[in-house]
């Protein structure tokens, strides 16, 4: 087997593990490239089905074309799709675009709370209807206490410490200080009322190794992360407002590989492109610490 | 083409250098992301900290401003020959779970050791973890070298002294090397300061590990993760998910499930977006399916009929290492994840417990605290299927839940089945039976297992 068989195989045994483990097992899905690795790495986990329903939050702020892509592969993979978002502060312009919160704040509100109310149940949740082409309310307000997530270890510091199942306690709080042990694959799968377990099947792989791997399985990926025919593609997805494409005349994944590997940015960070991680230090640290993905 | 990839752990006591000497190992080896040092030497700057390699991975807040790692680290490293996921685990004792955690994952190891302060606590500690843990290939860095002037005596001393401790253990290191992680000393390449010794760069070494051979003549074994039947699937017939832990498997093999004792024959091998095969090996997540629907539960233990066949028992021996916050004490239930099963086990007899920075055994005891080896008997509610540690190393180790926290980790020495077991059974075979075919099909019925109806 080679290092990404390898990454395939594991991270199929941790969706496997959670989808026995968890009665409320749900998958954030941000429609950018690892979260949909994530999303392929799920079907083959289940022979081509997808067993829980794939949550995304709708900051209302996405490039358009991410939205465009989302709602044709829910069609394509006949995927069930929840949606939630904050729709108070985006109602009441209490966002960094409109000009009255930072960065960081909006970031909390518009995903971190927004994440948060919607995994809980607190916050109404949309719901794709494949019989109308059109979102209704999720019937369904319990709340999820299994959460996949496509974070990756060699994104940023604080990612880097991450556990496989990682607990979150009842204000979503994630203690770094006080980890569960892991070992010989034997996960933390039982938790105490109120709490749920965040789980991160792609924490091994790297940016590079997400690349090889939509070449190698043929993944479709949303065209803004190729060059747009003025020498200009996105890295890394996010909101519009906080979210810059790099300067790369990469037109396909081979490309983007040959990119990474000896070219341009063989030796910058990916989120380089992420202005919400430069506001001062530990910033990154301190939204993840309140439930950010 | 893909690059191997192998994961390293750091270990040693704290404070002797762990952080610091992987950052500047990423310095020296230009690994680190483009503007990275410059921004974490303008961070120091500002807050008028002299700068510290460590810094460079000690990314957590409370890291930064106690000076210590908390929890492990994965770097992803490359050299010439692969890429590496260095784990740098914490040296602190109150961190040791994380340790554990970060070095369960890895297939080698560094022991660093701080010259200047010799042999401690954990750097002993650590090491009986790792043979615990079945690390084999150890290296041994003998770190701040400048700090006792790169002297060879002391070199000589600690690693005499340090090789007696590791024989006991039954560790035999691949090699020893002075460093000073600091200056960059004997790192990425040889340093004039140190022109006695004449063996390789700890890069060097680092590459010299080499990767597990993958046995394909070991018996099969593959824990079944669930049993499949979706709708619209194009396989109409139950798929049994689960990872090959080892041997092969080929379509056509008559197997036996356990602890059920049942017996089908592979009809196909399933994965998705993959051409079909009729082999597949240690390694591989896959589903099976069967030329006759068997009703089997979602955990069982598959192995094939013509091989070695596991031990089915409920009493067994084994090392356990405790992690938990409370001691681990007689009679008390806890429960026992092996491989995927559960199941509920109590604490028969601990037979002694191992001091492990001094090797001392105790007898008489009735707890384990946290951070101790204990020899045990344990008796599990019903029968489990498993190896012994010297047999297959994938299927003899276990972990211990305590309310909701794993708690120690353990491994399997010894099959104490017939001995004593007089089994007072409390239900009729059939009652078990209906009661595990309404928890498996019904589960909203939410029954309880047989002897928890509470």
């Amino acid at each position: 087997m080679d290092n990404l068989q390898k990454l395939e195989a594991q991270s199929v045994y941790i969706f496997r593990e959670a989808y026995r483990e968890f009665k409320n097992l749900a998958m954030l899905w941000s429609i950018g490239k690892d979260s949909t690795v994530l999303l392929w790495l799920a079907r083959k986990a289940f022979f081509g089905n997808v067993p829980f329903p794939l949550v995304h939050i709708d900051t209302s702020y996405k490039i358009p074309e991410m939205i465009e892509y989302r709602n044709q592969l829910v069609k394509d993979w006949n995927l069930n799709l929840i949606v939630g978002q904050n729709k108070k502060a985006i109602i009441g312009k209490q966002t960094f675009p409109d000009g009255n919160v930072d960065r960081l704040t909006c970031c909390k509100l518009l995903k971190s709370t927004a994440l948060n109310k919607s995994l809980s149940g607190e916050w109404s949740r949309l719901k794709f209807d494949h019989h109308t082409d059109q979102f209704i309310e999720d019937p369904n307000n319990e709340s999820y206490t299994g959460v996949i997530v496509g974070v990756r270890a060699d994104e940023e510091g604080s990612r880097s410490k991450e556990r496989y199942f990682s607990p979150r306690d009842k204000n979503y709080d994630w203690d770094v200080g006080d980890q569960p042990p892991e070992l010989w694959n034997q996960f933390k799968t039982d938790f105490e009322p109120n709490s749920h377990i965040r789980i991160h099947p792609l924490l091994d792989w790297t940016e590079l190794n997400i690349w090889e791997y939509i070449e190698r399985e043929n993944i479709p990926t949303i065209p803004l992360y190729f060059d747009n025919g003025r020498g200009k593609r996105y890295r890394s997805l996010g909101c519009y407002p906080c979210t810059s494409p790099v300067d790369s005349e990469s037109k396909n994944v081979g490309e983007i590989i040959e990119e990474l590997k000896s070219g341009k940015f063989a030796n910058i960070a990916e989120r380089s492109g992420r202005a919400q991680d430069t506001d001062g230090g530990g910033t990154l640290e301190i939204l993840r610490r309140e439930g950010y993905m | 083409m893909q690059q191997h990839r192998m994961n390293i752990v750091i270990a040693g006591h704290v404070d002797h250098g762990k952080s610091t000497l992987i950052g500047r190992l990423l310095v020296d080896t230009n690994s680190l992301p483009e503007g990275k040092l410059e921004q974490v030497k303008r961070l120091c700057e500002k807050n008028s900290k002299p700068f510290e390699y460590a810094f460079l991975l000690d990314s957590l807040q409370d890291e930064q401003s106690h000076g210590i790692t908390i929890d492990t680290t994965r770097i992803f490293f490359k050299s010439k020959l692969r890429e590496y996921i260095i784990i740098d685990a914490p040296g602190h004792i109150e961190f040791l779970k994380n340790m554990v955690s970060g070095a369960a994952r890895a297939e080698a190891a560094i022991l660093l050791i701080d010259a200047h302060e010799g042999v401690a606590e954990n750097s002993k500690r650590h090491a009986y973890m790792m043979s615990f843990l079945g690390i084999k290939q150890i290296a041994v860095a003998i770190n701040k070298m400048d700090l006792v002037g790169y002297s060879e005596e002391k070199y000589l001393q600690i690693k005499n002294e340090y090789e007696k401790f590791l024989e006991k253990i039954g560790i035999e290191p691949v090699a020893f090397v002075p460093t000073a992680a600091r200056e960059g000393v004997n790192l990425n390449s040889l340093s004039e300061k140190i022109k006695w010794y004449k063996g390789k760069t700890l890069l060097e070494i680092i590459n010299s590990f080499s990767k597990k051979d993958v046995i394909l003549e070991s018996p099969f074994r593959m824990y079944a993760q669930g049993v499949y039947k979706f709708a619209g699937h194009n396989n109409k017939r139950r798929t049994i998910a689960g990872t090959i832990n080892s041997g092969s498997i080929s379509v056509g093999d008559e197997i036996i499930f356990y602890p059920s004792g049942k017996k089908s024959k592979v009809l196909s091998i399933e994965e998705f977006y993959k051409p079909p095969k009729n082999i597949a090996v240690v390694g591989e997540a896959i589903g099976l399916t069967l030329t006759e629907e068997l009703y089997i539960p979602q955990t069982e233990l598959i192995c094939k009929i013509n091989e070695p066949q596991p031990k089915l028992t409920n009493r067994f021996k084994a090392s356990i290492f405790w992690m938990g916050k409370k001691p681990l004490s007689l009679n008390k239930k806890y429960k026992l994840k092996i491989g995927t099963q559960n199941v509920s086990a109590v604490i028969e007899k601990i037979e002694n417990v191992l001091n492990t920075s001094e090797l001392q055994y105790f007898d008489n005891k009735i707890t384990v605290e946290k951070h101790e080896v204990a020899l045990c008997i344990v008796k599990t509610d019903s029968k489990t299927a498993f190896d012994l540690v010297h047999e297959m190393e994938a299927t003899s180790r276990f972990v211990l839940v305590d309310n909701y926290d794993i708690s120690g980790g353990g491994i399997i020495n010894e099959n104490m089945a017939e001995a004593t077991v007089i089994v007072q059974q409390k239900y009729s075979d059939f009652e078990i039976a209906l009661n595990n075919f309404i928890r498996e099909n019904f589960p909203h019925w939410e029954a309880k297992p047989l002897g928890q109806e509470g």
